[in-house]
């Protein structure tokens, strides 16, 4: 028995170090450091002492604080885009098409996420520019006669943002569409069910854990972007992500990156906290 | 009462395979029909057509009188319970029950007394709040069978509805699901590959093999009275022995062993004897009784379902043979020989 307990305590322990080392050096000793210099301000003799200064900056500077709002705006509208644009995909990958076909299909989802995002977003670069494809393509059909101002709007930068954060939609959802027994959809028709009754009252609540998951994922990731807010979304569409850039590499005030990294941190957080509330979903049972 | 439900000649073919052969039958209003058949058969295919979740290729469904021709499911007057239930798991009791009301549009307080009506009927009340998946193995089919019943439908369909529950539940429900249609008088139609279900709980079977329709009958005569081979192995327990000769009135099986009939088929090839067809120790004045002896191999005990295993006198044949438990037969032990008849209507001859 007592042979028994030391085993399995062995075990837990080689299991837990890798874990217990990565949260400490990768994510508690930065975040701690990170939070402990938010709270630095160089005073006037050039030391640097304890304030709030850095966030009360935030608060005062209404540039900081709407690019603030605006970010989180937009990253819901990405999500909400996201999840429409990714339910019919994992509905037909699960649902309508065959299995062979629908491993093909996956393959070629996934061909984006090989090349890498800087790539992808440079092939949006070409596709919406003044002399790009699209433009170009028009213009020779007579469409328009001048061309379409697309790339730095904030169009091209939601369509960044959808292009790369979409997949991590499509995957959590088709994971619970396919758990789903066709006989739910048939026993609803039986029931007298319209296919917008079954799709509205069946198939949306039954994936609910999947679209929070997925939500989840496709927020945290636009919402930290910066790739496709700095290349495709110019001057006008400014993403927190570039303010905080900006504190670190433009302005060298780095405790004032770390303050905006934590505000960050908990405008994130914050929303998800309560899409979850009011989705009436938990975390754990997402998590699964 | 005329017939609920008639089936005129229905056919479907898939690719490469005939799922359901020109079969044709009719239910009667208020009636127990079952369809028995083994995995395979083609029995769920017909009644996912009778659903209209599936196309006939050929024939005709016709309820109330009416054709069901290109009437799709949610339109018809019948509803269905699912070999898996699908219940609505993110739904409580309630609201999977009154999914199908809601659907209708029917007001609030209408909607809550037909729930309550029928929740009380299956022994559900109280349960209204409790999320379908903490229920038991039993209340999650009953509220299956509510959430179906509570629609109103001309026929039930139940699609091996108890194939999921352990055995002794199983017998209950068995008998609770036939006392629940007498009483409520809703024609069911059941699909089961378990005999002992449809001869407990039917007023008719239909025993299905290869995708057609063997023989349709009551419970009582489909196990008396078998008209094919089928039929004869399939419900109930049965010795089968393969004839090698047939001469006159007598006939001899492939172990050699010799029995009389006076109106024997001449092209018999199969014969067929139930267990508890058997008479131990019979008088000898009895007619139309053929005599023979047996030596008893072993006694198979299973309480009142109680088997000797015995060999058959000058003959190599096996016997199974029926042992009621009671004092008359008590002293019956293993290598015992024992004198068995049998009446001439008993041996069913294919």
């Amino acid at each position: 028995m007592m042979n028994n307990k030391n085993n399995f305590n062995i075990t837990f322990y080689l299991l837990i170090v890798p874990v217990l080392i990565w949260l400490i050096f990768m994510i508690v000793i930065p975040h701690t450091e990170l939070l402990f210099s938010s709270f630095l301000v160089e005073d006037d003799l050039g030391d640097m002492v304890f304030s709030f200064g850095n966030y009360i900056e935030f608060f005062s500077q209404k540039i900081y604080w709407l690019t603030f709002v605006k970010t989180a705006a937009y990253s819901i509208g990405v999500t909400l885009l996201a999840f429409i644009i990714a339910f019919p995909i994992a509905f037909y990958l699960t649902k309508v098409t065959s299995k062979r076909n629908a491993g093909f299909l996956m393959l070629l989802l996934l061909i984006p996420l090989w090349v890498g995002e800087l790539v992808t977003v440079y092939g949006w670069m070409v596709l919406l520019g003044d002399h790009g494809v699209i433009n170009h393509f028009l213009m020779w059909a007579g469409i328009i006669d001048e061309p379409l101002n697309m790339l730095y709007t904030n169009f091209s930068m939601v369509i960044g943002l959808l292009y790369m954060s979409m997949l991590f939609m499509v995957i959590p959802v088709m994971s619970t569409l396919q758990s789903m027994d066709d006989s739910l959809i048939e026993a609803a028709c039986d029931l007298g069910a319209s296919k917008w009754d079954i799709f509205i009252k069946i198939i949306i609540p039954y994936s609910m854990p999947g679209i929070t998951s997925g939500a989840i994922i496709v927020f945290m990731l636009v919402i930290g972007d910066y790739l496709a807010p700095n290349l495709l979304g110019g001057k006008s569409s400014l993403w927190f992500t570039e303010q905080i850039y900006n504190s670190f590499l433009t302005t060298f005030n780095w405790n004032e990156g770390a303050a905006f990294g934590f505000l960050l941190l908990l405008l994130s957080s914050g929303i998800i906290w309560l899409a979850l509330k009011l989705s009436g979903q938990k975390l754990e049972k997402v998590g699964s | 009462m005329g017939n609920i439900l008639e089936i005129k000649n229905l056919s479907k073919y898939f690719d490469d395979f005939t799922a359901v052969k020109n079969v044709s039958f009719e239910v009667e209003e208020g009636g127990f029909f079952s369809i028995l058949g083994s995995s395979g058969c083609g029995k769920t295919t017909l009644l996912r057509i009778i659903a209209g979740f599936q196309q006939e290729s050929e024939g005709e469904v016709i309820i109330h009188g009416q054709s069901m021709k290109g009437i799709p499911p949610e339109k018809r007057p019948v509803n269905i319970v699912f070999q898996n239930l699908a219940l609505f798991p993110m739904m409580n009791v309630r609201d999977n029950v009154a999914f199908g009301l809601k659907m209708q549009k029917l007001n609030k307080t209408e909607i809550n007394s037909k729930i309550n009506e029928m929740l009380e009927r299956v022994g559900l009340l109280g349960f209204e709040n409790k999320k379908v998946t903490d229920l038991s193995g039993g209340q999650r089919q009953r509220v299956a069978i509510a959430r179906s019943l509570v629609m109103n439908p001309s026929i039930l369909l139940l699609d091996e509805p108890l194939g999921a529950l352990d055995r002794k539940l199983r017998e209950h429900m068995k008998v609770e699901l036939k006392l629940l249609q007498k009483e409520i008088g809703t024609t069911f139609v059941y699909i089961t590959h378990d005999q002992s279900e449809a001869l407990v709980m039917s007023d008719k079977v239909a025993v299905m093999h290869n995708s057609q329709f063997e023989q349709i009958d009551t419970p009582r005569n489909l196990y008396k009275n078998p008209k094919t081979a089928f039929v004869a192995g399939f419900v109930g327990d049965t010795n089968r022995f393969e004839l090698q000769s047939l001469e006159g009135n007598s006939m001899m099986t492939q172990g050699g062993w010799k029995l009389q009939q006076p109106d024997l088929n001449s092209k018999a090839k199969e014969l067929y004897i139930r267990p508890e067809a058997l008479i131990i120790n019979p008088d000898h004045g009895l007619e139309n009784v053929d005599q023979f002896d047996v030596t008893i191999k072993t006694i198979l005990f299973d309480g009142s379902n109680t088997k000797l295993s015995t060999t058959v006198n000058e003959s190599n044949e096996e016997l199974l043979i029926s042992m009621p438990q009671n004092a008359q037969f008590e002293g019956i032990e293993e290598g015992h020989k024992l004198n068995v008849g049998i009446h001439y209507r008993d041996l069913k001859c294919f």
